[in-house]
């Protein structure tokens, strides 16, 4: 893949000298799926499985080809598919549904330290209600998540393994095959963050026989308001919906009514049709340059900016052996506020903070770190200069006293 | 680089290395707010002891970045001893000077003064008055307790 020629696919990198590394917060946009948007509000811009007229009939046959698109990407079953507002909004659906109608006091779900907040909350507010408990399994020095430990933290009493596909902070893959097959064999549910996987690496959810698994559009090349909820089609079947009103029902009587089979029991109310539609282009988009080329090449990027930091007297890296595109580290004595700043003056678009995962702060004993993430439209140039910016800002900070 | 040694500047520096009136006192005569920002993780919680009018004592503990540190130090050396109404005037004028507004007051802000070089950084205002604002919470407190 041409890194270079794929900058001019997006017009934000064409009109800017602008160095991007804060994909893992959200990706750039290409202009095919801004287009492919627009050209349903301008063509078609109607709702969806109402409508008996053709433009209505358009526009559904556009959604649900884009739910066709989504499932074919991560090898589910179309109706396994259910769209979101988001990753948050998915992975909560998980809580809210799965988690409210099968968890009992004393209960036990297992979690990691690893986890985004979207992931950890939903479980760590339902396991108080319950009176369930939230076991994390230990990481290993590293930081990461093992088969290992994995296999001592379930007990008969684990219903459920809520875990990261991808650490946001750590960039660490977990060894999801093997754990899932230890869940399998004891019983025991999955629930999958894959908001860091899915746009990063290729995401077969059949081989992988996980029972949830989330992602978001905007980390993909897609819009925001959009994620996807996976979800194994007997388990969609058994669940009650979340929402309730509009579309999601067969037939309304006066005290009951009868709701629609999955995914549509899931989402009630007018769904992001332009969403949907930008997000199946995005998934076209990543498909056609191939998603074991992206990986390669942002671990590539990754692997040169951690050698480059190395070189950097005064700077600590917390993911030495990063599996992705995500590098996270600080200056020594400086907090990364301070930091982010010189990044700024240098058109270098960084994260400063705990990156929505406070507990992963927690672990590595720190109260905020930088991170740079990389994606197909960053360069070696992109590596070369957010490395000199790292040099000069260190020596910035050691002139004026830091 | 030169806007970047605008921001920095030694005064900053110093009361981030050195700062004064920090660490907090368990005394109930004392006001406490703690203001966070969460996206970056700025936590300051400031003291405020009030008598007649008049602003005693000031306290500050916290983590944050540099201009955040620094400006709950600078806060509490300059207010320390004003009335509560030359408080209140000076905090809403460095939120201006903040804010690339026009503000008054130029010379009473003293070592305040230094912070003009973040109007030049909108991403970095909130870190310049966390503590201000955490301050000015304290005597909207104690206000309040007197007019009940």
């Amino acid at each position: 893949m041409d890194a270079h020629a794929l900058k001019n696919d997006f017009t934000v990198l064409r009109n800017q000298t602008l160095t991007y590394l804060d994909t893992a917060a959200s990706s750039l946009k290409p202009d095919v799926v801004l287009e492919a948007m627009n050209a349903y509000y301008h063509n078609n811009p109607v709702n969806v499985h109402r409508g008996v007229y053709e433009m209505s009939h358009v526009a559904t046959k556009h959604y649900e080809q884009a739910r066709r698109d989504i499932a074919n990407f991560i090898n589910a079953d179309f109706e396994e598919v259910v769209f979101t507002r988001g990753a948050s909004s998915a992975l909560n659906l998980v809580a809210l549904t799965w988690g409210e109608q099968n968890l009992q006091a004393g209960d036990e779900i297992v979690t990691s330290m690893l986890e985004h907040h979207s992931h950890l909350l939903p479980w760590q507010q339902l396991a108080k209600r319950k009176k369930a408990s939230l076991v994390y399994v230990p990481l290993n020095a590293e930081g990461r998540i093992t088969e290992a430990a994995l296999k001592k933290v379930i007990t008969k009493r684990t219903k459920i393994l809520t875990l990261t596909y991808v650490s946001n902070t750590l960039g660490y893959k977990t060894p999801l095959e093997p754990i899932i097959k230890i869940a399998k064999a004891h019983g025991i549910k999955t629930s999958i963050d894959a908001a860091q996987a899915v746009p990063h690496t290729p995401v077969d959810v059949k081989k992988l026989d996980c029972d949830f698994l989330a992602f978001s559009g905007h980390k993909m090349c897609g819009p925001s308001g959009i994620g996807v909820l996976y979800a194994k089609r007997e388990l969609l079947d058994k669940l009650d919906p979340l929402e309730y009103g509009g579309d999601m029902n067969d037939r309304v009587g006066l005290y009951d009514v009868e709701v629609k089979r999955p995914p549509y029991k899931f989402e009630t109310g007018t769904p992001p049709i332009a969403e949907a539609i930008g997000l199946a282009r995005a998934v076209q988009y990543l498909s056609k340059i191939g998603l074991e080329k992206i990986a390669n090449h942002e671990h590539h990027l990754a692997t040169l900016a951690i050698a480059g930091l190395q070189s950097i007297e005064g700077v600590t890296i917390y993911n030495p052996t990063t599996d992705t595109g995500i590098v996270n580290f600080n200056f020594d004595g400086v907090h990364p506020h301070d930091a982010v700043t010189v990044f700024d003056e240098a058109s270098v678009a960084l994260r400063a903070g705990h990156h929505c995962a406070q507990l992963v702060l927690k672990f590595l004993e720190v109260s905020a770190t930088l991170r740079a993430s990389f994606y197909l439209y960053n360069t070696e140039e992109d590596v070369q200069h957010f490395i000199k910016t790292v040099a000069s800002a260190r020596r910035f900070f050691t002139k004026v006293g830091f | 680089m030169q806007k970047m040694e605008h921001l920095y500047r030694q005064i900053i520096m110093d009361h981030y290395k050195n700062p004064r009136h920090k660490g907090l006192k368990d005394d109930s005569s004392f006001v406490t707010h703690r203001h966070k920002n969460p996206s970056c993780g700025d936590d300051i919680t400031i003291q405020s002891r009030v008598e007649n009018g008049i602003v005693k004592e000031i306290r500050h503990d916290g983590t944050g970045c540099s201009i955040c540190c620094s400006s709950a130090s600078v806060v509490a050396d300059l207010l320390t001893n004003k009335t509560v109404d030359e408080a209140r005037s000076l905090i809403h004028n460095y939120i201006k000077m903040i804010a690339d507004q026009p503000f008054e007051q130029e010379d009473a802000l003293e070592d305040a003064l230094a912070y003009e070089g973040v109007k030049q950084f909108p991403a970095r205002i909130k870190c310049a008055t966390i503590a201000w604002k955490a301050l000015e919470a304290t005597l909207d407190e104690e206000e309040g307790e007197t007019v009940e």
